[in-house]
Formats: C-alpha cells, structure tokens, sequence
C-alpha cells in the first residue's frame, strides 16, 4: 500500500508536465494575444512590451524559460494585472475559495447523505418525493437564481445574514453562510440522488437479506451492512466534485462579493493572460489530480475486495 | 406423516397464502400451502422454477417484500404460536436464532465489506446479548471448524472474497447454525456450486442437522438431492402442494402425473437406452395470474378429464399420510358433483 501511494503520488508528476506543456501551446496558438487591442498599438510599443515578456523569443525558448520559473514555484507575471504577479493573485484568492468550497460541500455532504438514506429506506412515500423533489430543484435551478432568492429571504426580508462581503474577524463567520449554502445546493441534490439510488440497489441486495434473516434490526442493516456499499459511487462522484467546489465559482464570487478564486478562471480567459490561465489550470488540475489519488484510497479503506500492489 | 412417530412438531404451516399485486394482476405465487416438520427431520420441497418454493420459505420467514407481496392468508405455527401475527421485534428474535435460513448464491450471500468474524460474532450476540465478543469469536471459529474449514482461526478474519463458492456456502451453513437453530431452511443451497461440491455441502447439512437435533426444509429442483436427504417431499407446482409423501413412499408409487413425469425426466446410470431421448414435461409451467379454477397442470397432463379443467382437485389421502391433488383419485360421485357445480357457475 505504502509502494502504491508513492508510486501514485510521483504519477501526479509527469501528468502536470503534460497538462502545462499542453495549456502553455493552446493558449498561445488561439488567435490574438493579452496586448491586441481595437486600437493598434504603434510597433515600437508593441515591441517594447513584448520584450519585457519575453514574447519576442521563440516560443520554444519562452516554454523553457516557463517550466524553469514553475519548477522554482514562480507562476510568472500577470499580462493584465500589473500590481502583482501570478502567485500572489492565486495564494490570495485560494484560501478563501477553499474554505467556501469546503463548508458548501460538508452542507451538501450532511444532507445529500441523509436525504439520500431516508429517500431510499422510506422508498415511494411523501419523504422519499420530498427530498427528490428538493433534489431536482436543486440540480434544475441555476446558481444565479438561487442565490438571489437566497439573499432575498434571508437578509432583505428577515435580515439575519448580510447580503454580501467576505469578513474574517467576529461576526464575520455570517458572511459565508449564504454563498456556502447557495454552492451546496446543485452538488446536495446530485448526492442525494447518488445516495438514493446506490441504496435502493444495496438494500436489495442478496447479502441484506442474509442480514435480515439472521434477525437484524432495520437501522443496524442500512449503517452496518448497507453503508459501505452504498457510498462507494458517492466516494468517486466526491473527488472531481470536491476540485471543483474549492476552486470557486464565479458566479457566487460576484454576487455574494467574495474574493475567491473562481473569477480568475473567467477573467483570465477574456484578457488572454497566459500567465494566469496557466496558473489557475495549474492550480485546478494538481487538486483534481490529488482529489482521484484520495478517492482511489478511500475506495480501497472501503472495498476490501480492491487492493492496490 | 412422520418417520419418526413420537418426534415433536416444530413448524406447521396451514394454509398459507402469498399473493404478490403486479400491474398485470395478483400473482398468486403460495396459495393454500400446508405442511408439518418434526424435530429432526428434513422436508424437501421440489418444484420447477416459479412454483412457489422460494416464496413458501420466505414466507415462512416473514421476509417477503411488501410491497409487492403480501402473505393474505393462512397460519405458520411455530412451537405452537402462530409467527404470521408477531410484531416485527418478536419475529427479529425468532429470525435467525430459532428458524434461519442458508440461501442459494452464497457468492453474494455474505456482506463482501466485513470480515466473516464480524459477520459470524454479530449473529452470535444478536441473539444472545451476555455472550462477550470474544467467546462468541471462539463459538464461531468452533462453527468454522465443524463446517470443515481449515484453519479457522486464520480464516476467520478473511473477507468473502477470499472463499471459494463451496467455502463460502459452508460459512453460511456455519453462520446459520451458529445460534442453534430449530429450523434451518436451506432455499437451493447447492444450486450455484459445482456438482463434487454439491454433494459435500449436501452431506455436511446432513450431518450437521442430524447431530444437532435441527430440523431442515431443504428447497431444490433436484429430485436426486431429494431421494438422498429428505424424509419427507413436498411437490409444488403452480404456488400448491399437489403430492406429500415420504420420500421412498414417493418414489415406489408417484401419484400424481406431475411427480410421475418428474420422476421420469430424471437421468438414471441403470436404464441408461441409448436410442431413447430423456423423458421431458411437454409444455410449460401456467402463468399463475389470475389462474381460472382448475388443475393448474391439466394443459400438460396426459390423463387430464373433462373436470380438471373446471375444478381444482380435493386432497387425497392415499395412507400413509401419501396425500395427493388430482382428479384420478376422487370418487366418481365428487367429480361428477364438481363438474355440475362448475357448470352451474359459469352460467350464473
């Protein structure tokens, strides 16, 4: 087990170099460039520009002068956001999309779960299409609606939360509820549903009916023999989830004004800044990449059938 | 009926009756099925497949799965008390540690997630809360040792999908006696397994329910396992008993065409005819939706009359507690009755 997560861990390795090799050339070969303006700058400017960035190089030799700065952890400069470069942009906004993403997805976890079991266990009475109906609101509903209804209820009617803002110190703790709850929501109905369904499966299952045989109570089935199989496709929904829940999104970002990470992956594409398109997809791909290392793991704590050499 | 003639009555289904609601009608899967099992003794229940012997034991066990199924109609006397009207908490405490049951798969029998010690030790303490986990691990590596597992001890602490399909089978059979049961009920247990280990998983029953006093109801299609295991038979055909006997009572004089044609669709070694086919049932199994009053098996039967197709036989006591359904053996004055009968009905 140990040989196998190193050895995983040194495969996340050559996949990066492949994902930034790859993003570096497709960003630079799509047409048009970070200075390509309506208006043509004069070529003396342009070419004064250029050579700050090293642009004048040959591509070859600006990706080498590139994968060098990554491998001393420097991102470069930012083509569009002259104050700071690249890391600072990133180790900024991260942080604050992480703990975002990770209080939506433990919401989304809790109730997903529990929603999914009591759907499941309480099969075809009104709980069961209560809690799917919630779900298909859920994953129907853009981001964009529910979070204004959202800030709507609860801080123009009842005014119990702020409407927006990202605060770190005493009270600030309100400010994340609503986005949290808002970016719970499409990936709560989506585990529900996973968790209703794998369920439903296991608890037809031939070895539930070996557990009901020997007498068991209903609840000792479902958390002791039904839970470990019936989590297994929630576990391998969760990992690419999980990435993309705590990179942000741009959407709760602009609407609940948190500083996250999630603008970044947008803006930086309309401002064609290679650098930090690089660096978010960079950022991106390594949690994904660690996401499905730590699901695999997880799956094999879970599946004793699955072992890893 | 019963070998042994002193031996006590520990199960008596009577009448029972299992009907299942489907959009295309109720599938009256048990209808009026009744039997006895002594201490000590094993009841085959044979059958082809849908004819209702799955459903008879689960039934028996109160684990069919509601809905669709319902158990409409009858009484399952346990010890004397009828189990169908126990709460849900009084049967858990039956399930398992008086009647268990061993099932045909046992690949996907066991929880593939837990170890066969947790599976094994949390039968054991279910039912008796003041034994300690670990002198209910040594009660099961005890049971592991009887089944013939080597090295217990060890093995205990694998996972199932570290047995073989034979060795899995034979946890189950350990599991399931574990508690001591009164009755085991053994739903196909050989079916999936191989024919070498078919006949050692069949013999370890034997010696098991013998030694330990338990009465078994072994489910099978196989009339050979029947002849080799079972002191008394149940024929089911279309969700009703329609012959009883013991066993070698059976075999001498098959009564009912069924059984007859069952019989003879057995390959036999000693009047192996090279130039003739084996012996089959034409035709298939009815479709027991809405089934019309009849002889379920009158379209297959060769000795079929006309009122087989309007009325369901009476049971007939042959002696020797040999009770069949079918027309052949009533008196000529209840048949022509129970066609004037019929008749009278359906013009009404």
């Amino acid at each position: 087990m140990t040989k196998y997560i190193v050895n995983r861990l040194l495969g996340i390795i050559p996949t990066l170099l492949i994902i930034i090799t790859l993003s570096f050339f497709i960003v630079r070969v799509a047409p048009g460039g970070p200075f390509a303006t309506e208006r043509n700058l004069p070529e003396v400017v342009k070419r004064n520009i250029e050579a700050k960035y090293h642009m004048d190089e040959p591509m070859i030799q600006q990706y080498g002068r590139y994968m060098f700065d990554i491998l001393r952890g420097d991102l470069g400069p930012s083509f569009k956001y002259k104050d700071y470069d690249v890391n600072y942009y990133i180790a900024n906004s991260l942080p604050k999309s992480i703990v975002l993403g990770s209080w939506a997805m433990l919401i989304a976890l809790v109730f997903g779960i529990s929603a999914g079991i009591i759907a499941a266990v309480k099969q075809n009475t009104w709980i069961d299409y209560a809690s799917m109906g919630i779900a298909v609101i859920g994953i129907s509903v853009p981001l964009f609606v529910i979070a204004p209804v959202l800030q709507l209820i609860f801080a123009m009617k009842l005014q119990w939360l702020p409407t927006s803002g990202w605060y770190t110190t005493g009270e600030g703790y309100k400010t994340i509820i609503l986005p949290a709850v808002s970016l719970s929501f499409a990936y709560f109905a989506n585990i529900a549903r996973l968790t209703r369904s794998s369920m439903l499966d296991t608890l037809r299952s031939d070895y539930i009916r070996t557990a009901k045989a020997k007498g068991m109570k209903n609840s000792t089935i479902i958390f002791k023999h039904a839970m470990k199989g019936a989590m297994l496709p929630v576990i391998s929904y969760l990992g690419p989830a999980f990435a993309g829940i705590i990179t942000g999104s741009i959407v709760v970002e602009q609407i609940f004004r948190v500083p996250g990470l999630g603008k970044f992956f947008v803006q930086s594409s309309f401002n064609r800044d290679y650098t930090l398109i690089v660096g978010v997809v960079i950022v991106y791909s390594l949690i994904l990449v660690f996401m499905n290392f730590l699901v695999d793991i997880v799956y094999a704590q879970l599946d004793p059938r699955i072992t890893y050499k | 009926m019963s070998l042994k003639p002193n031996a006590k009555t520990v199960l008596e289904v009577k009448d029972l009756k299992t009907y299942f609601k489907t959009d295309a009608g109720i599938v009256k899967a048990v209808d009026g099925v009744s039997f006895t099992v002594h201490e000590g003794e094993t009841l085959g229940i044979v059958g082809e497949s849908g004819s209702g012997k799955s459903v008879t034991n689960l039934s028996v066990m109160r684990l069919i799965s509601s809905p669709p199924g319902k158990i409409v109609g009858g009484e399952v006397l346990f010890e004397g008390q009828d189990i169908l009207k126990l709460s849900e908490t009084e049967m858990r405490s039956i399930r398992g540690d008086k009647i268990s049951m061993i099932f045909q798969d046992p690949m996907t029998s066991l929880n593939p997630f837990l170890r066969i010690s947790t599976q094994m030790v949390e039968t054991i303490r279910l039912h008796n809360k003041d034994v300690s986990k670990k002198e209910a691990l040594a009660r099961s590596i005890e049971m592991l040792k009887l089944v013939g597992i080597p090295s217990p001890e060890k093995r205990i602490q694998s996972y199932p999908h570290q047995f073989s399909g034979g060795m899995r089978q034979r946890v189950m059979i350990a599991q399931a006696l574990s508690c001591n049961a009164q009755v085991l009920v053994a739903d196909e247990p050989t079916t999936a397994l191989d024919v070498t280990i078919q006949a050692q998983i069949l013999e370890l029953i034997d010696k098991l329910s013998s030694q330990m006093g338990t009465a078994v109801i072994l489910v099978t299609h196989d009339l050979g396992v029947v002849a080799g295991m079972c002191d008394v038979v149940c024929v089911m055909y279309a969700g009703r008993i329609v012959e009883k006997a013991i066993t070698d009572d059976l075999y001498a004089r098959p009564s009912h065409p069924y059984t007859e044609g069952l019989i003879k669709s057995v390959p036999r070694m000693d009047t192996a005819n090279k130039n003739n086919r084996l012996f089959s049932i034409e035709g298939q199994p009815p479709n027991v939706i809405d089934l019309p009053p009849c002889c379920p098996f009158h379209p297959r039967c060769h000795k079929s009359m006309e009122v087989c197709r309007h009325a369901y036989p009476p049971i007939k006591d042959l002696g020797n507690g040999h009770e069949v359904a079918c027309w052949l053996y009533a008196e000529e004055a209840t048949r022509a009755k129970a066609l004037q009968d019929a008749e009278q009905q359906e013009k009404v």
